[in-house]
């Protein structure tokens, strides 16, 4: 194989493989590269064409079956893929014109025959594979060249306006019951409400009238009592705010387990994962899980893993609730005292600090500082329809604080009053990205707008993979009913569903860019936005 | 286990003792089913699979031989019989069956048809921790005339009421006229935590109560009290107002017991945690005030009010002739029972059911009635509006009216009856004419 091209050859895969390592995404100009490299190749080598093409379309398949389980590729199938993926375009060229051959037609008949082999062993081989060819044609661009070796795979919950979909979470509900119930009792689907609006019918809206426990048999013995309860006070509403979620979400597992009993001839380790699976997707239904819940979830079972087979089922249960004590008490008791101590060192006196909506953390931060002798007002701001406002300033009031109250209409006129701006977090997204309850991001915008400085509090529990530049690609729909207000009597919106024009939107979070925040207070201690991927970094590692 | 279910079928139907003197209340015919079977199949709708049925011994005769209990009722029933002597309150049953009781209860009367949803009722227990939770309806007019009464006798019904806050869910006060003296007075406290209180009279009260594990242990210590209705709820919904030196003891001795026997219970520490998350969630049930979710009381009372929607309690003899109107066609029952016969020239209208081994013979006119098991009707006979229960004879000619007849009665030839009330076994002579608004027991 003596090229032109041939010895730069090495040098490219090295670079390849440099960049599959890192971002499994190839630049434009390695591609092009790759392509020339190959068509040289080709065309060097045209009569024994057959063997090479066949070999380059096994590797074509199997590449593109490892490509949606970007997590568990191979180095050579990963380095076959760039060089198998542009053949196909060169063999398909220098084929059709010996189509008329004889040899070309048992080319067509033996690459059907492999072609119908490798679905079979696709088929076989994993769901992995499953989502990626369904993912596609939710993609704006399905890739019919293949090029992209790399597809990436939707997370189902921004699916829900494919039905396919669907079929498939229903299916996944109804395998989730625990195996020894019959298959009558399966962890019902709830279905959506109402009119969703366009930009965001790819996410789910519920109706707090209708809930999941009404197909639920009374006596819930499907799904643990701590559970149900759990996911009714999550739809309710009762138990709201990212950190009171994930305590009471632990609270509920700590009863889970300690009324948990090893079935015979399972393991503790690998039973109690597969018990928590049907209530996890329950408490899904209830209320999409944030992005903490989804964290300590992860801690959970990588505990409950990582108990030794040996291990008396009392003893494990013991390991396993204090686990879940230490888990509340470092990542959330302690860090709110580590962040609160950080937070009073930027309150100085006569400050005028804003905070929107009720964020415990926030709360927490104020209420030290207020006991510390600090001398400031704060002015809450407040939003429709949850009003949340209303129950800090309850909280602040009743310590003592000199408050104020303002819509958030009012925001641009009371910002030259304010020195500083605090910020509570759902999640911090690996990009800097912040993710808050909706109208955090005007907030913050209207602050950078006047020159205030922009401070959001977060614990690290909360930081979150995921990287998001918008709010709508995945976010949470609330109720829409909960628009509808009754004022002297009238309520205006009562029959919005009759108005086939006319669509509610309760959208829940919105993410700000890292440009508006200032400061990200942790308890790992005060951090620019953008550090948050070496936090995630820095986790990964020690855990 | 969350939840189990006890269905008081004891009662002695004092209100309608013409119908209940030979036939305990719980096994009187309802549609050609016995009265508990409704809300056991309520029971059994939900979900329950075991239910302890609190009985006396006849009643338990009773249920093993009737066909409907056996076939249909697919639950485990755990029955307990306790004397007839009528002293026993439904609280004293509770405080019989305690050993038997390891979580949270659910109390339903056996007089109660009803169709609603209970995940509403048993939500609100849930969600709020509340420690009781009840079931209550807009009360429905009775159109029907009453045999055995001249005229509308309008009885003086003691009027119940009931208090709820804003969102009509919390149950703030409860009192029966009869314990109210000189008007209707409500404490202060009670007034500054819940400034807008709607009381509401013209309830029907469903006897289903969800209650927690705390109260039946408490019930034990506490022997005075001998009724559910009567004593307890007034009790605990007063107690929710009350100073907290009183009001955690159910509490407190919940969770003491349940310390010492460490049995893993859903109570223990989850008082604790739901105060731990509800420190920091941003919710509150009220505004307007400077207190905290649930002005921090731990005793808290719910109730869900069907507007809409049957809901009878069979404790009158009103309420049985309206039940047995309209249960049939709640439970879509088949009008003619399979094995009843029937002759080819018998008129009967759609709103008529028919029970099994019926004899239903020629010419005959049946309107708007339910007729039980194992009946005979001759020729010539023309019911309209009536209930006739198991095992009555009606011999040729007759002509009953808007009446109730009672198990194992002969009506002889040619009677003529309007809104009469035969009772158990009564014979009607022949040729008895006119018989207007009667009352044999």
């Amino acid at each position: 194989m003596a090229d032109a091209g041939e010895p730069e050859g090495p040098e490219r895969k090295d670079d390849i493989v440099k960049a599959k390592q890192e971002g499994k995404e190839l630049t434009k100009e390695e591609k092009q590269r790759l392509r020339k490299e190959k068509k040289q190749q080709k065309k060097s080598k045209e009569k024994k064409d057959d063997k090479p093409s066949r070999d380059s379309e096994k590797e074509k398949k199997p590449a593109s079956a490892a490509s949606p389980a970007p997590q568990t590729p191979t180095q050579p199938p990963a380095q076959k893929a760039p060089s198998a993926a542009p053949a196909p375009v060169p063999v398909p060229a220098s084929e059709t014109p010996s189509a008329a051959d004889k040899p070309a037609k048992s080319k067509a008949e033996l690459k059907a025959e492999r072609r119908a082999r490798q679905e079979a062993e696709r088929a076989s081989k994993g769901k992995k594979g499953d989502v990626g060819p369904q993912a596609a044609p939710g993609k704006p661009k399905a890739p019919p060249s293949e090029l992209q070796p790399v597809v990436k795979r939707l997370p189902e919950h921004v699916q829900v306006d494919n039905p396919e979909v669907l079929k498939k979470l229903a299916k996944k509900l109804e395998r989730q019951q625990t195996p020894e119930y019959n298959a009558a009792t399966k962890i019902p689907l709830r279905s959506d409400y109402g009119y969703k609006v366009s930009l965001f019918s790819h996410l789910h809206q519920y109706s707090r009238k209708a809930p999941l426990t009404q197909q639920l048999g009374i006596p819930s013995t499907v799904i643990h009592p701590a559970i149900v309860r759990l996911g009714l006070q999550y739809s309710q509403g009762i138990v709201a705010g990212s950190n009171a979620r994930s305590v009471a979400l632990l609270h509920a597992f700590k009863q889970v387990i300690r009324d948990y009993t090893t079935p015979p001839n399972e393991e503790l380790s690998r039973d109690l994962v597969n018990r928590l699976k049907p209530y996890i997707s329950f408490l899904n239904q209830c209320r999409p899980l944030s992005a903490s819940m989804g964290n300590a979830i992860k801690y959970i079972k990588k505990e409950i893993s990582n108990i030794p087979s040996q291990c008396k089922e009392e003893e494990a249960k013991r390991k396993l609730l204090n686990c879940i004590d230490c888990y509340i008490n470092e990542k959330i008791v302690l860090a709110a005292k580590a962040i609160a101590k950080y937070s009073i060192e930027k309150i100085s006196d006569g400050d005028v600090i804003l905070v929107y909506g009720c964020s415990s953390l926030v709360n927490h931060i104020l209420c030290e500082a207020f006991e510390k002798n600090r001398k400031f007002r704060v002015i809450v701001v407040d939003s429709r329809p949850r009003l949340e406002g209303r129950e800090a300033l309850r909280r602040l009031v009743q310590k003592g604080i000199n408050c104020t109250y303002v819509l958030i209409s009012a925001v641009s006129y009371i910002l030259p009053e304010v020195s500083k701006v605090f910020l509570g977090a759902h999640a911090l997204l690996a990009n800097g990205y912040v993710m808050s309850r909706v109208g955090t991001s005007q907030i913050a915008l209207v602050a950078k707008a006047f020159n205030v400085p922009v401070l959001v509090c977060c614990e690290t529990y909360k930081f979150c993979e995921r990287v998001q530049t918008d709010s709508f690609v995945s976010n949470e729909l609330d109720d829409p009913d909960d628009l509808i207000v009754t004022r002297t009597g009238t309520t205006q919106l009562e029959h919005w569903q009759e108005v086939p024009s006319l669509g509610l939107l309760n959208l829940v979070y919105d993410v700000t860019p890292p440009d508006f925040v200032d400061l990200v207070i942790t308890d790992l201690g005060m951090i620019p936005c953008t550090s948050v991927p070496v936090v995630l970094r820095v986790k990964n590692v020690d855990q | 286990m969350e939840l189990q279910a006890v269905l008081m079928a004891a009662g002695g139907g004092s209100r309608m003792t013409d119908l209940t003197y030979n036939t305990p209340k719980a096994m009187l015919p309802v549609g050609n089913k016995p009265l508990m079977w409704y809300p056991l199949n309520l029971l059994e709708r939900m979900g329950f699979e075991e239910v302890i049925v609190i009985t006396t011994k006849e009643v338990q005769k009773m249920m093993s031989t009737d066909p409907k209990m056996k076939l249909d009722v697919k639950m485990k029933l755990d029955v307990v019989c306790i004397q007839e002597d009528g002293d026993m309150g439904t609280a004293d049953a509770l405080r019989h069956i305690q050993q038997k009781i390891k979580t949270d209860i659910l109390v339903v009367s056996c007089d109660l048809i009803t169709d609603v949803a209970l995940h509403e009722v048993v939500d609100l227990f849930r969600a709020h921790n509340a420690t009781l939770a009840m079931l209550m309806s807009k009360a429905h007019e009775f159109t029907e005339t009453v045999p055995g009464q001249k005229g509308k006798k309008k009885t003086a019904e003691q009027r119940d009421f009931v208090g709820v806050d804003q969102s009509g869910k919390r149950l703030l006060f409860m009192a029966n006229e009869a314990d109210l003296e000189d008007g209707l007075s409500i404490r202060k406290s009670i007034m500054r935590k819940h400034p807008r209180m709607h009381i509401k009279t013209g309830l029907v009260d469903a006897h289903l109560y969800c209650l927690k594990k705390a109260v039946v242990d408490f019930l034990a210590d506490n022997k005075s009290i001998s009724s559910i209705r009567g004593e307890l709820v007034p009790y605990l919904v007063r107690k929710q107002f009350s100073k907290t030196t009183n009001c955690p003891k159910i509490k407190d001795d919940a969770e003491d017991q349940n310390q010492k026997k460490n049995d893993g219970s859903t109570n223990h520490g989850h008082s604790s945690c739901l105060s731990f998350s509800l420190d920091r969630s941003c919710w509150n049930d009220h505004r307007g005030d400077m207190s905290e979710a649930y002005h921090g009381g731990k005793l808290r009372c719910y109730v869900h009010i069907m507007d809409e929607g049957p809901c009878y309690r069979v404790n009158t003899l009103a309420a049985y002739i309206e039940a047995n109107r309209l249960a049939p066609k709640l439970f879509e029952e088949v009008p003619v029972h399979p094995s009843a016969v029937i002759s080819e020239r018998c008129q009967m209208g759609s709103d008529s059911y028919i029970g099994a081994m019926c004899q239903i013979a020629d010419k005959t006119s049946i309107k708007r009635s339910t007729i039980g098991n194992s009946t005979t009707v001759k020729e010539k006979v023309k019911v309209a509006n009536s209930i006739i229960m198991h095992g009555v004879t009606i011999e040729e000619g007759c002509n009953i009216q808007g009446s109730v007849i009672c198990s194992n009665a002969v009506i002889g030839r040619g009677a003529d009856l309007k809104y009469c009330l035969v009772g158990n076994g009564q014979q009607i002579e022949p040729e008895g004419k006119d018989h207007w608004h009667e009352h044999t027991p």
